[in-house]
Order: structure tokens, then sequence, then C-alpha cells
């Protein structure tokens, strides 16, 4: 595995010029002073009740997600270049959206195999020929970001679906603010506090025609069982929209209306952080006690905005990410501007044979599977473990795709031992209206808090940092 | 607001409300149960705690008798009794994140607190004498937190009105059972019998409902059984009197109804209810008799609870 790229030092032990006034701030400040204050952030996030939901556990266990009080800056520079490459891709995965669900160029092009859409459980095939409002299916993306050298950035993963963690970018902030006024005093640091109108004002934007002209717009949450409860109300109350679940949602009509304590009132838009298969028993998994009967066909007779809408998981499956750059450049005829991670394709003989042989080395993944569940960390697992994987695979190639192991780029964090590098990644967020698509300068870096470790993700021990985009 | 809103709030007052009470009834409790037994009588005072709180049949499923020990545990921690103190607070932190967008900051940060003090430092319940004090001053102090949360930073709307609503019918419902399962102590003197041992029990009662130096303020007496009785029934300046409950449930109704533009049968319900507090008298009431009157103010205060979950929880 190469050497990670350093976010702060410049091998020969120069600083990059984004983190020298970091660099200094640290040196005068105390280790004692850092100690308080991060036992301080830990206090206001357990008072504030930021937590998440561990799958797999008792239903009421709740965790803090590690909050690592060093932030991750990058220039102005970079973001730019950054934010142009997310415009991009989302914008692509909107064209792609479309195209899969109405004409369907692409595949006969011959750029995407057939098979892998219609044989695919995500593909949803109650969205064809179905219009969406202004042609907007990704309404809210949250693209996963490496890094592993100062120039490229590379997407992991696209989240088309119902992206989380938003919520841990705007209070991160506003921990960070509060605990540590100074650091931002020596820093033009780029604000990520419009994120809540900016959504608002996407979501409004996208309602359906037959809306009032103030449109309602509600947060659909499959309850305070879910690990990402917390977000869910966060962003309902930053919004000032109501926060319904399943139950206060009824469908009279072809519309869609939430009970209120002076009778129905008609919902134009719902933010949907409910997946596909429970939204609507009568459509999809009939157990499902989440979500709302009838949904479908309100959603069919164009009287209810879904954001994002239904059958988006075909754009971020991970069989698909392997042919995004071919997509970015069919539907934009342009370069695109942010990097894949190379891919090899389980499905394909040839690719599997390499696979096979070299699964020691690699990173497999679930087609179908998210955060950081399933997954086989070839360099880190046990002789038993690969056998046990390469059984998995032979059975069923098609369900899984492999990557290079990747030395994802560090960043200073705070360990039992004092600072010392750790591996990053970045969700930044993108939000796509009818008429425009913005991304508050900044995500959410997730950080590897083990030494050594390449697994970001909440649910398997990884914490969060405030990320700062310098405004030069 | 959504019903729901409006049902999580209702509720999670209700639960405050009853925690508290559980506390002070454990705490009075306590006090009668240190006299020596010469000025109490025979009475299990462990069993009426468990009949007040409204939980013994379920107690005696488990336990053969109640003692100190064993009601102590099942009405504070215990997670088999619905309504135990632990419960109530679980389930109010539930309904406060449920509802997380309609609570100020400051109502939040109380309950979660108190969640986070149940589980870090009263998880295993409590030893002495000493821990269950400071146990039971907590849950008190909570409850106040919340109550003057509530009071001074909610807005003045529907939101606070349901939770306004749930908090008077608790505490109207934890009134009415203490003099339900006290009131042969609470019979004017001629008709009852006991003496001078009632007279702990009588102050057992107003403790219970934090009343006991109302009383002397209000009356300028000694305590007298029926003057007991009226200040808890008839009294309209104690705030756990139940015509003070019955005049906050009909003024809240009242503000939702106006709020919405109508009225509807919670409001009709309520009203009738206050009359008849306003239009009785102690001497009334005896004649047709105190265990009547409660019983029917049970089922009445309860049936107004089913009519607010019908007309807009729902």
């Amino acid at each position: 595995m190469a050497v990670a790229f350093d976010e702060m030092n410049i091998p020969g032990g120069d600083l990059r010029p984004a983190y020298q006034e970091l660099a200094r701030w640290l040196k005068e400040t105390p280790p004692e002073a850092l100690e308080y204050r991060r036992q301080e952030a830990e206090l206001l996030f357990r008072r504030i009740g930021i937590t998440f939901a561990v799958y797999g556990e008792s239903e009421s266990t709740e965790r803090l997600i590690p909050f690592d009080v060093i932030p991750r800056i990058m220039s102005g520079k970079e973001w730019t270049l950054l934010e142009k490459g997310l415009k991009q891709r989302v914008r692509a995965l909107n064209m792609f959206l479309r195209d899969i669900y109405h004409g369907r160029d692409i595949l006969r092009a011959g750029i995407v195999p057939d098979d892998l859409i219609f044989q695919n459980p995500v593909f949803r095939p109650e969205m064809n020929g179905q219009q969406v409002p202004h042609d907007v299916y990704v309404h809210i993306a949250g693209i996963d970001i490496i890094r592993v050298d100062a120039e490229d950035f590379i997407v992991l993963e696209d989240n088309a679906r119902t992206p989380s963690g938003v919520s841990y970018m705007l209070e991160n902030r506003e921990i960070m603010m509060r605990l540590f006024p100074d650091l931002f005093a020596r820093h033009r640091v780029a604000p990520v506090e419009r994120y809540p109108d900016e959504l608002l004002s996407a979501l409004r934007s996208v309602a359906p025609q037959s809306a009032s002209g103030e449109p309602t717009v509600a947060l659909l949450t499959p309850g305070v069982y879910n690990s990402a409860y917390y977000e869910h109300s966060f962003l309902a109350d930053k919004l000032g929209i109501e926060l319904v679940e399943g139950r206060d949602l009824i469908v009279k009509n072809n519309e869609v209306f939430m009970r209120t304590t002076e009778g129905v009132k008609r919902v134009d838009v719902i933010y949907r952080r409910v997946d596909d298969d429970y939204l609507d028993p009568l459509t999809f998994r009939p157990d499902s006690a989440l979500g709302v009967p009838g949904l479908m066909s309100a959603y069919a007779a164009g009287n209810i905005t879904l954001a994002n809408a239904v059958g988006t998981g075909i754009a971020d499956d991970k069989a698909i990410y392997s042919y995004m750059p071919e997509i970015v450049k069919f539907y934009l005829g342009e370069e695109p501007i942010l990097k894949n991670v190379q891919t090899w394709r389980c499905r394909e003989p040839k690719d599997l044979a390499y696979v096979l042989d070299n699964l020691g080395d690699l990173v497999v993944k679930e087609v179908h599977g998210s955060g950081g569940y399933g997954m086989l960390i070839g360099p880190a697992a046990t002789k038993a473990t690969i056998e046990a994987f390469r059984e998995k695979l032979k059975r069923e190639p098609e369900g899984f795709i492999a990557q290079p192991t990747l030395a994802l780029s560090t960043c200073p964090t705070c360990t039992a031992s004092g600072l010392a590098p750790r591996h990053v990644d970045l969700r930044p967020f993108v939000l796509t209206g009818s008429k425009t698509t913005t991304i508050v300068p900044g995500g959410l870096t997730r950080v590897a808090l083990k030494e050594g470790s390449l697994v970001v993700n909440s649910s398997q021990g990884g914490g969060t940092k405030d990320t700062w985009i310098l405004d030069e | 607001m959504l019903s729901r809103t409006a049902e999580n709030l209702y509720w999670l007052a209700r639960y405050v409300e009853r925690a508290e009470y559980l506390a002070r009834t454990i705490d009075a409790t306590l006090r009668v149960t240190a006299l020596p037994a010469a000025y109490i009588g025979k009475t299990n005072e462990w069993d009426s705690a468990l009949l007040t709180a409204g939980v013994a049949t379920s107690f005696y499923e488990t336990y053969e008798e109640a003692n100190e020990h064993n009601v102590v545990d099942y009405l504070s921690f215990s997670a088999d009794n619905p309504s135990s103190i632990r419960n109530c607070i679980e389930a109010a932190r539930l309904n406060s994140r449920s509802v997380r967008t309609a609570l100020t900051s400051e109502m939040w940060d109380t309950i979660n607190s108190a969640w986070i003090e149940l589980q870090e430092v009263w998880s295993k319940g409590t030893s002495t004498r000493e821990d269950l004090a400071k146990f039971l001053r907590f849950v008190q102090e909570t409850s106040l937190r919340f109550d003057g949360s509530a009071y001074r930073t909610m807005l003045r709307n529907d939101a606070y009105w349901f939770s306004r609503l749930g908090l008077h019918l608790e505490r109207a419902d934890n009134t009415a059972r203490i003099l339900d399962v006290k009131y042969h102590v609470l019979l004017p003197e001629e008709e009852h019998v006991g003496g001078p041992l009632d007279f702990y029990q009588w102050s057992s009662i107003l403790r219970s409902v934090s009343a006991l130096t109302a009383y002397h303020w209000v009356y300028r007496e000694t305590l007298k059984p029926w003057l007991v009785a009226d200040l808890l029934i008839l009294n309209s300046t104690l705030p756990r009197s139940l015509a003070s409950c019955y005049d906050n449930l009909t003024r809240n109704l009242d503000q939702i109804g106006v709020a919405y533009g109508r009225q509807g049968p919670a409001q009709r319900h309520a009203r009738g209810i206050r009359n008849r507090l306003e239009h009785s008298n102690m001497n009334d009431i005896f004649q047709h008799g105190v265990h009547e009157f409660i019983q029917e103010f049970i089922l009445d205060n309860s049936r107004l609870g089913e009519i607010i979950t019908k007309q807009y929880l729902i």
C-alpha cells in the first residue's frame, strides 16, 4: 500500500499553506487546554442528545459519534475544483436516472449493460415513464470523497437515496465555534449555516403543480428508533417543517394529508428519510408499518414530490458506480472532473478471476451494502475470513465489486498519545432544486480513530471532524 | 400542529407529573412509617402507597407482602411496573425525542439530563435511606425544572396548552387517588373511628401533595380531616386541588377552542366537572358520600382524557 497523503505536512518538513495557522496555534496551546475542550465538546454532544443508534444492539442503545476537535482544513482553491466536480457528477446522476426511467438512451448506446439495470433489486419498475417534478431525482446527494494526493479528488461512493450526516456538519461547526473562538478568529472559514435555508428553498422549488403558492414541506422519518433520528428532528427543526411519521399521513383522492389537531392538512413535498421499500405498503413491502398506504398513487398522480425520488438507488449502486466516468461523458460530453476508484466488477469473469487471485490486497464490497457492513478489507483480514469470503464471492459474484486498498489521506487527530495522523474521508452535500445546484462549502469529515484503520463509518468506530474551507 | 405531536406533549407532561407524585408518595410514606407503631395504628402504609399509585394489583402478582424494600423498588425502579419512576422518565425521554421540535431546548435538556442521570447514577437503584432521599429529591427537582422551563420558555400556543392539559389531568387523578385510598381517615369527627392516630395520616396526605404548609396558611387551624378534604377537593387556591386542576383544564381547553375557532365535547365535559366542583360544599359531599364522590370524579376525569384524545390527539 502506498504511503498516505498527509493533508497537513509536506514530506521534508514544510506545512501545507492551509494548515500553517493551525500549526502555530497548536504550538501555543498546551495539551491540557486541548484535552479540556475535548471533554467539553463531548459533554455538549451528550447534553444536546446528538446520538445515533447502532443496529444489532438493543433498541435503546444510543451512542455518541466521537468528535475530534482538530479541524480538517482545505484551501478555497481546492474547494472550487471539488465543487465543480460535484456539480458535474450530480447533474449526470440526475440525467442518468431520468434516462433510465424514460428513453434509456444509455442502454441502447451499450454503455451500461441492460441486466445491471433490470435485474437490479433497486431498480423500480413503478417509476417507468413516471414524470417527476422538474426532472429532479436526486435533490440531496452525499458524495463520499477521498484524496490520495494533492491533485485529485476521488469519489468513493455516491449516496443518492437518503444520505445522512449533514446534522454533524452543522453541529460540529456550532460546537467548534463555541469552544474555539480564538482559532476561528485566526482563519477565514466559509460558513455552513445556510444549509437548512438552501435545503428548504430547494425542496419548495420542486413542489408539484397542484401545490398552493406556499407549498407545505414535511420530513418523513421512520421514527425514534432509526439510527439517524436525531438528524431528522434536527433538520425538521432548522427548516421549520413538521417531522412526520407514516402514521401521521393519509392519502385521500390521491392527495397526501397530515393529521393535525385542527383536522387534516395537505402536504406537497416530502423530504423522506424512509427507504423506498418501506414507503408504501400497497406498492412495496406489505409489512411496512413505517409507510403511508397510497403514497405511490398520489406520487403517480403528480400531487406530491418525494425527495429524493423513488428509484434513485439504481444510480448509487456500487455496480453502476464503476460506469460513472462513462455516464458523465455520455450525458454531458465532458471529461469527469472527479475520478473514480479503480473497480473490478466481479460479475465479469476476467475481473472475478483477478479478484479471487488478489483477495489479500483488495477491498471487496457488497454491491447493495452500505454503512461499512459486510465488506472485506483484504490486508486487515485473517486467512480464515478471506477464505470464507472467497466462497461467498464464488457463489454470488454479481453481488460484489472489488477495489484496491487505498491509502486515504490523513489529518492530525487527537489520540491517547497526543496528535497523530489518522485517515479521513469527506461527504459534501449537494442540493438540487428546480433551477440551481448548490453546495455549502464543507461537508462531513469522517475519521478512522484507530491507528492504521481505514474504516471511517460511524457504525464501525469512526469519528467526525469539522471541515473548514478557507475563504481566501 | 400534528396530532401525534400534541399527543406526545400531553403524555410527556403526564409522565413527569406522575414521576413527581410517586416520589412524593414514597417520601410521605417513609415519614409515616418512621413513627412508632403506636402513632399510626396497624395499617400497612406501604400497601396504601401502592393503592394510591394505582399499581397494587400488578404488585401482588409478584410479591406476597408489601414492605419498604419491595415497594420502594417497585415504585421507583422496577422495569416490570409500567408506571415506575424509572419507566416514567424513560417514557418522558422517548416522548421528548419524538417531539423535540416542539420542545424548547431547556425542556429537552431537563428531560435528557434526568435520563442520563438515571442511567449513570441510579441504574442500580438505591441502597441506603440517604441515597433514596437523594433520588426522590432528584425526581422532584426534575419535575420542577421541567414545569418551570415549560412555563418560562414555551410559546403560549397549542403546544403549551396540550402539555398543560396532560399535567393537570394527571395531577387531578393523583390527588383524587390519594383521597380515594385515605377517605376513611377524612370522615367528619362523629363518623370515624381512630382518634388522634389519624393526625399523622392527615399530615402525610398533605405532604404527598405538598400542601402541609398551605393548609396552615389557608385555615389557620390545627389539622382537621374535613378541612383537609376541603383543601384538596374544593379550594381552588391550592394548585393540586381538584378545583384548581379543573380551573386550569377548562381554561386551557378554552384557549385551544379559541385558537382553533371551535369548541367540542372536551370543552363541554371539562366545564361540566368544573361547575360541579364550584357548586359543591363539603357538607353535601359528605352527605353524598366522600368515597362515591371521589370515585365518580376519577371516572369523569379519565373520561375527559378519552374525549381529549378523540377530539385532538388521534
